[in-house]
C-alpha cells in the first residue's frame, strides 16, 4: 500500500536525517517506528506528505507516485494521509467542532470553509465521530479548555473526517501521562481495524508500542536497524538501537505500569473521566 | 584568613569597566547641561512662573458657550480616527503577510519591500504626512484621514508581522496536512493564532489615532486642532481652555474604552 524507495534526506544545514530509506507497509498493518532523538521519524513521516521535501527517493502510495506531485494533486493525495501529531496541532481558539470540520478542507472550496458552511451528512459524520471519541458534550468548547487526552482525541477525529487510507501518526502519547498514552493508542489501534487503516506510529514508548502495533521499525542515524514483529524485538536490538541500558528492568516498570493502569480505571484521576467507553 | 573565598558580583576588571561607564555618563550629561545653559535666555526663564500664572488667569473662566461650537469639530476628530484606523489595518493586513517570514511569497525580493513601506511610513510622523497632503489633496478631513492611516499602517503591520512570525507552526503544518488549499491555511492556520493581537492592535492604535488627530488641524487636516489653532491666534485663551479640557475628555473616553476591548479579547 505503501512503499518507499531509497528515500534520503539532508537538511540545509548539511546533516542526514535519512539515508536511502526502502520500505513496504501492506494495507491494514499498524507499523511503529522507534528510535532516539534525531533518528529521523518525525522527517520520514513529514517526507510521506511532503510537510518536509525529500532530498531524493520516491513514495508510493497505492501506484500513485506521490514525490512527483505538485500542487492541487498533491493537495488530493495529502488528503489520504491523515496526520496526528505530538502536541495535537489543534487550532487553539476555534471550537472542538470547528477543528474536526478542519479535517475536510481539502474537499471544500475556500468561500464555504471560511464561513464554515459544510455539507450537512460532513456534519453529521463530525458529530457520529465525535461521539466514537466520547467528545460529544465538549462540541463548542474552545480546544485549549481541554485536557491533553481529550486534545489527542479532537485530533483523532480531525483525522478520522478526512476519510483517510493512511494515519501518519507522531508521538501521540509523548505529552500524555501513562493511563491516557494507553487509552490513545487503545483507541488509534480500533479504529484503524475498524475502517481498515494503515499506520505508521512514531513512538518513544517501546513498552507501549508492542502491545499496540504489528511491527515495530527501528530507526537509528537515518537508517532502518531492525524490521520485524513486535515479540521479536529483543533486548539486544534495542541496545542496537537506542544504545546500552537495563533493559529487562525497564520492561518491568513497563509490565507494572500496565497493570496500575487497570487498577487506575476505578480510582479514575482528574480530567479523563468521561472516557468510559475507552478504558 | 587570607585563602577564605570572598565572591563578589563581577570580576575586578569588569568592575573598573562599569565605574569608567559610569564616569563617561555624568560626563556626557555635564557637557550636555552647559550646551543648553549656553543656549538659553536665563531672564526669560526666571519670568516663567509669572507669565503662566498670567496666561492661566487669562484662561479662567473657560467660555463654556463656546462648546457649541465644538461638537462638529469634535465628530470630525473622531471620524478622522477612525476611518483612518479602518483603512490603515486595511492596508497593513496584506503587507504584514508579505513581511512575515514564514508567509513572504519571497523572502529576498517581496519582504524588503514590504519592511521598507513599513519602516517609511512609521518613519513620518503623522503631522508631516498632514504637511504633505494638505498640499497635494487640500485641506480637510479626508487629508487628516489619509495622514492617520499612512501613518499607522507601519505601526499595526509591524507588530501584526511579528505576531505572523511567532505563530506555532505545527497547527499550521497540521492544516496543510488535510489537503487545505495556501488560503484555507491562512484563514484556519495562521488567522486564529494572530487574532487577539490583530485586535488589541487596531484598538490600541485607534487610541493612538484619537490623541493624534486632535492636532492635525494644526497644519489644516481638519477636526478640533483647527479651532485650537484659530483661538490661539486670536488670543482667545478663554476658548482655547474649553477646546483642551475637550480633548482631554474624549481621550480619556477612548483610552477607556480601547482598554476595554483589549481587556475583553485577551
Amino acid at each position: 500500500m505503501l512503499k518507499l524507495e531509497n528515500l534520503s534526506k539532508q537538511y540545509d544545514k548539511g546533516d542526514e536525517a535519512l539515508k536511502e530509506i526502502s520500505l513496504e507497509v501492506p494495507a491494514g498493518q499498524i507499523v511503529a517506528l522507534i528510535g532516539p532523538s534525531g533518528a529521523g521519524k518525525s522527517t520520514l513521516i513529514r517526507c510521506i506528505n511532503r510537510l518536509v521535501e525529500p532530498t531524493t527517493g520516491t513514495v508510493v502510495l497505492d501506484e500513485l507516485n506521490i514525490t512527483s506531485l505538485k500542487g492541487r494533486a498533491l493537495r488530493l493525495a495529502r488528503r489520504q494521509m491523515a496526520m496526528i501529531f505530538q502536541e495535537y496541532a489543534l487550532i487553539e481558539r476555534l471550537t472542538v467542532m470547528e477543528n474536526v470540520l478542519s479535517g475536510q478542507l481539502g474537499y471544500v472550496g475556500f468561500l464555504h470553509s471560511f464561513f464554515r458552511r459544510f455539507p450537512t451528512e460532513i456534519v453529521n459524520e463530525a458529530y457520529e465521530i465525535l461521539g466514537r471519541v466520547d467528545l460529544q458534550e465538549h462540541l463548542y468548547k474552545r480546544a485549549d479548555e481541554l485536557s491533553g487526552g481529550q486534545r489527542q482525541r479532537v485530533g483523532i477525529a480531525r483525522a478520522m473526517l478526512q476519510r483517510p487510507r493512511l494515519l501518519l501518526v507522531d508521538e501521540p502519547t509523548a505529552s500524555l501521562d501513562p493511563r491516557t498514552s494507553r487509552q490513545i493508542m487503545r483507541l488509534l489501534s480500533e479504529i484503524c481495524q475498524e475502517r481498515d487503516l494503515t499506520a505508521l506510529v512514531n513512538i518513544h514508548d517501546v513498552a507501549l508500542a508492542q502491545v499496540f502495533v504489528d511491527r515495530i521499525i527501528g530507526l537509528k542515524n537515518g537508517e532502518i536497524v531492525f524490521d520485524g514483529k513486535s515479540d521479536e524485538l529483543d533486548d539486544d536490538t534495542l541496545t542496537h538501537i537506542y544504545g546500552k541500558e537495563d533493559w529487562a528492568t525497564l520492561r518491568q516498570t513497563g509490565a507494572d505500569d500496565s497493570a496500575g493502569s487497570i487498577r487506575g480505571g476505578s480510582i479514575s484521576e482528574s480530567s479523563d473521566e468521561h472516557m468510559r467507553g475507552l478504558s | 584568613m587570607s585563602d577564605e573565598l570572598i565572591w563578589r558580583r563581577r570580576t575586578r576588571q569588569r568592575d573598573l569597566m562599569v565605574w569608567f561607564c559610569y564616569l563617561l555618563a555624568i560626563a556626557l550629561f555635564l557637557f550636555c547641561l552647559e550646551r543648553i545653559s549656553f543656549a538659553t535666555e536665563w531672564f526669560f526663564v526666571q519670568d516663567a512662573p509669572r507669565v503662566a500664572a498670567d496666561l492661566g488667569s487669562r484662561m479662567v473662566p473657560p467660555k463654556w458657550n463656546y462648546l457649541r461650537e465644538l461638537w462638529i469639530p469634535l465628530w470630525d476628530t473622531l471620524n478622522i480616527a477612525t476611518l483612518g484606523t479602518l483603512l490603515a489595518v486595511a492596508l497593513a493586513t496584506p503587507i504584514a503577510f508579505l513581511a512575515a517570514r514564514n508567509t513572504t511569497p519571497s523572502i529576498r525580493f517581496v519582504r524588503p519591500v514590504a519592511l521598507l513601506i513599513i519602516v517609511s511610513s512609521r518613519s513620518i510622523n503623522s503631522l508631516i504626512w498632514g504637511l504633505l497632503l494638505v498640499t497635494i489633496i487640500g485641506p480637510g478631513v479626508l487629508a487628516g484621514i489619509i495622514a492617520i492611516s499612512f501613518r499607522s499602517i507601519g505601526f499595526v503591520a509591524k507588530l501584526l508581522y511579528e505576531a505572523i512570525e511567532e505563530i506555532d507552526e505545527t497547527q499550521v503544518e497540521a492544516i496543510a496536512a488535510t489537503g487545505a488549499s495556501a488560503t484555507q491555511v491562512m484563514t484556519y492556520g495562521i488567522w486564529p493564532q494572530i487574532l487577539p493581537t490583530f485586535a488589541g492592535v487596531s484598538v490600541f492604535r485607534w487610541d493612538i489615532n484619537i490623541r493624534e488627530s486632535t492636532i492635525l488641524g494644526l497644519v489644516g487636516a481638519g477636526g478640533i486642532g483647527l479651532q485650537l489653532q484659530a483661538s490661539i491666534n486670536i488670543v482667545a485663551w478663554q476658548q482655547v481652555s474649553v477646546i483642551l479640557i475637550a480633548i482631554l475628555l474624549t481621550v480619556v473616553v477612548s483610552e477607556w474604552v480601547s482598554a476595554r476591548v483589549r481587556h475583553s479579547i485577551i
